[in-house]
């Protein structure tokens, strides 16, 4: 399961990844995914970095931003955990399997654990559609996941933060 | 003898457990010191089977799913990559297996057989046939070819394909683009993921021949961010087909110039509408332009650009290869061609079917689908996506055509149906239609931004027993308002599967479901 990373992530590290994205027409979303795979979310310092390498104005770089559901401005658990929301997969169930994560977790969407290691969140289809319900950890998508599949994944959330300590 | 062992690789194949799978049919060939070649090939899409492991015999493939981890010792046991057929997940010869057997897959024709990032598998495979095809042509004899094919834009608004390539090629400018929009966002859809990840080189080679077609040199796929997998065999794919000089800036040798670089998107179900695409490319809020005009004359950056979906663009390399005229050859009416049907939600048998137009719906679901996973009555059937109506029984004998669908006020939209049993709660579901555009409306428009929001509150109310018949009639005219006022689809659509359940489910909506 790949995790969110890099909390002593350097603002030399973000100039560089703008440098060598930069030249790219439209370059503004294929640098914040950048940034946001390096970081693991979009801190606000990175804002007026990424307004100026791009001569554009901090209203801009935020205003896409706060427009896109996968771009975070504030930091996650290690592990983001996506349920997809979408019809195909309430026709399996997923309507149960969400208060189920929520009821569990004890969060809600957009919420992280107590313990920092899961952050829980909808996702409107995964394109594993005859195959629900969904859930996407980090690049990793699962699908058929029943509630008791749901719980053997989050335990899997849990031990490998614990190993990572 | 090498014996191939094929394991796909696709997203479903894979959230069902094919990569441990495949380490497990590895360790276990190694500890009994088996000649065997793991190939990681896409899926067939017989997804209810997956992971579904071939092995190659002298008679053909010869299948077995779906394989759980515990499945693999017991399979050696059976000496299954000896073509033994004795392990109880045996399903026979895969080609024979009739789910398969009785499609017509002219653009899935090589999904699940061959390795997706092997640029060899598919030139041995009819690949890039069609691009040699059109190096030999003008751009209009590419575009007459496209136009005699009768195909139209398989995203959903069907718009014939050779008559958007004429516009832009008849447009004045020196720099042109192709964008293939691979915002697969609808519910039931994978059709387009299934390009790219089992197939990705025909989509290359599409994009590659609109070019040609209309004298553009850069291309750009913008594809989701919630499709991980198909990312990155898109880019090995785009890596090797450079390397080999199927792209860059000689294409073949023929001094023709083609780039192509994949975009991601960042979860915005909006960025699949074309106009919102092109903001989102330009690095900016994907909001919905204004049409006219049209991105054909005035598109990314300004300059005239060929919009297509994947499974547009996907069907070009066939018709390159075969003729317009024999791609038209499939169809009823004015829906030519083949669709990729997209089987999902509560379905037995899901999966991908790709039929000429003018199969009846409930042969899809029935004969194809087998009915519901759960085992209960079919009750009611999103297609489209959730800006599609949904259907109740007396509208599945609808046939698949784009003007059938029109007739019945439903949208056949991307192809992709997705089966409700008799549990699900109708008022429910209209009432998501409405919150699903409030969070996913790009804004812009008064109707889709503010409507979508009132329109889950008048729901509410609806269902709580409160003024239902005002409130009803508050409903009805907020949809209107919606379809009539707004800008796109987005909010111009929402209102379908809303009506569809006030017309076909109305009790359901009146009153909320005792839990």
């Amino acid at each position: 399961m790949k995790m969110t990373k890099h909390s002593d992530w350097r603002m030399d590290d973000v100039r560089k990844i703008i440098q060598e994205l930069k030249h790219k027409p439209g370059a503004l979303l294929p640098v914040l995914h950048a940034i946001q795979d390096y970081i693991g979310y979009l801190p606000d310092t990175i804002v007026p970095v990424v307004a100026q390498e791009l001569m554009i104005t901090r209203a801009e770089v935020h205003g896409v931003i706060s427009f896109y559901h996968h771009f975070r401005a504030h930091k996650t658990g290690r592990h983001v955990v996506e349920i997809c929301r979408a019809e195909a997969c309430q026709s399996v169930g997923s309507r149960a399997l969400e208060a189920h994560a929520k009821r569990t977790l004890g969060v809600d969407f957009e919420q992280t654990t107590p313990c920092g290691s899961i952050t829980l969140e909808p996702v409107y289809c995964l394109g594993n559609c005859a195959t629900g319900p969904s859930v996407r950890i980090g690049d990793s998508i699962y699908g058929r996941v029943s509630e008791d599949r749901f719980d053997e994944l989050m335990a899997d959330c849990r031990d490998t933060m614990q190993e990572a300590g | 003898m090498t014996t191939r062992i094929f394991v796909p690789r696709d997203t479903t194949a894979i959230s069902l457990g094919a990569d441990q799978i495949a380490t497990l049919i590895q360790a276990e060939a190694a500890s009994r010191g088996l000649d065997i070649e793991i190939v990681r090939n896409g899926t067939r899409g017989l997804f209810w089977l997956e992971p579904l492991i071939e092995v190659e015999t002298n008679e053909g493939r010869l299948g077995f799913g779906p394989v759980t981890e515990s499945d693999v010792s017991t399979l050696f046991n059976e000496h299954f990559y000896h073509g033994n057929q004795s392990h109880p997940s045996c399903v026979g010869l895969v080609e024979e297996i009739p789910y398969l057997k009785k499609q017509q897959r002219l653009t899935f024709a090589r999904s699940g057989i061959i390795d997706p990032v092997s640029l060899d598998d598919y030139t041995a495979h009819d690949g890039y046939k069609g691009l040699e095809n059109a190096l030999m042509l003008s751009g209009q004899q590419i575009v007459d070819e496209v136009k005699t094919s009768g195909l139209r834009g398989r995203g959903g608004a069907a718009f014939p394909t050779g008559i958007k390539w004429q516009t832009v090629l008849d447009a004045a400018g020196d720099q042109k683009y192709i964008v293939c929009n691979a915002d697969e966002g609808d519910s039931g859809t994978f059709a387009d993921r299934l390009v790219m990840e089992c197939d990705p080189f025909m989509l290359i080679e599409g994009m590659t021949i609109a070019g040609l077609a209309v004298n553009a040199n850069q291309g750009y796929i913008y594809l989701r961010s919630e499709y991980p997998i198909a990312f990155d065999i898109m880019n090995q794919a785009i890596a090797s087909a450079y390397e080999k000089g199927y792209l860059g800036n000689d294409i073949l040798g023929s001094g023709r110039q083609f780039d192509l670089e994949v975009r991601l998107g960042a979860g915005a179900y909006i960025c699949g509408e074309e106009t919102s695409l092109l903001d989102s490319l330009e690095g900016k809020r994907g909001l919905v332009r204004a049409k006219p005009p049209l991105p054909a004359i005035v598109g990314l950056f300004g300059k005239p650009t060929v919009v297509n979906n994947v499974l547009s663009l996907a069907a070009i390399p066939y018709i390159l290869q075969h003729g317009g005229a024999a791609y038209a050859e499939y169809g009823i009416g004015r829906s030519r061609g083949t669709m990729p049907i997209q089987l999902a939600g509560n379905v037995k048998y899901g999966g991908l079917v790709e039929l000429a137009f003018g199969i009846p719906l409930n042969e899809l679901m029935n004969d194809f689908g087998g009915g519901t996973r759960s085992g209960r009555p079919l009750k009611a059937v999103q297609v489209g996506g959730p800006l599609g109506a949904y259907l109740p029984e007396s509208q599945w004998d609808t046939l698949i055509d784009y003007e059938g669908f029109s007739a019945e006020k439903a949208v056949l939209g991307h192809g992709g149906v997705v089966m409700f049993d008799d549990t699900v709660d109708m008022g429910e579901q209209a009432r998501f239609a409405m919150e699903f555009c409030s969070f996913e409306s790009c804004g812009k428009c008064t109707p889709c931004r503010i409507g979508s929001t009132r329109g889950v509150e008048v729901i509410d109310r609806i269902r709580s027993g409160e003024n239902q018949d005002k409130n009803w009639e508050l409903l009805e005219d907020l949809c209107d308002t919606m379809v009539d006022g707004s800008l796109c689809a987005m909010g111009g659509m929402t209102p379908f599967p809303v009506q569809s359940v006030m017309k076909f489910f109305p009790d359901e909506l009146r009153s909320a479901r005792q839990e």
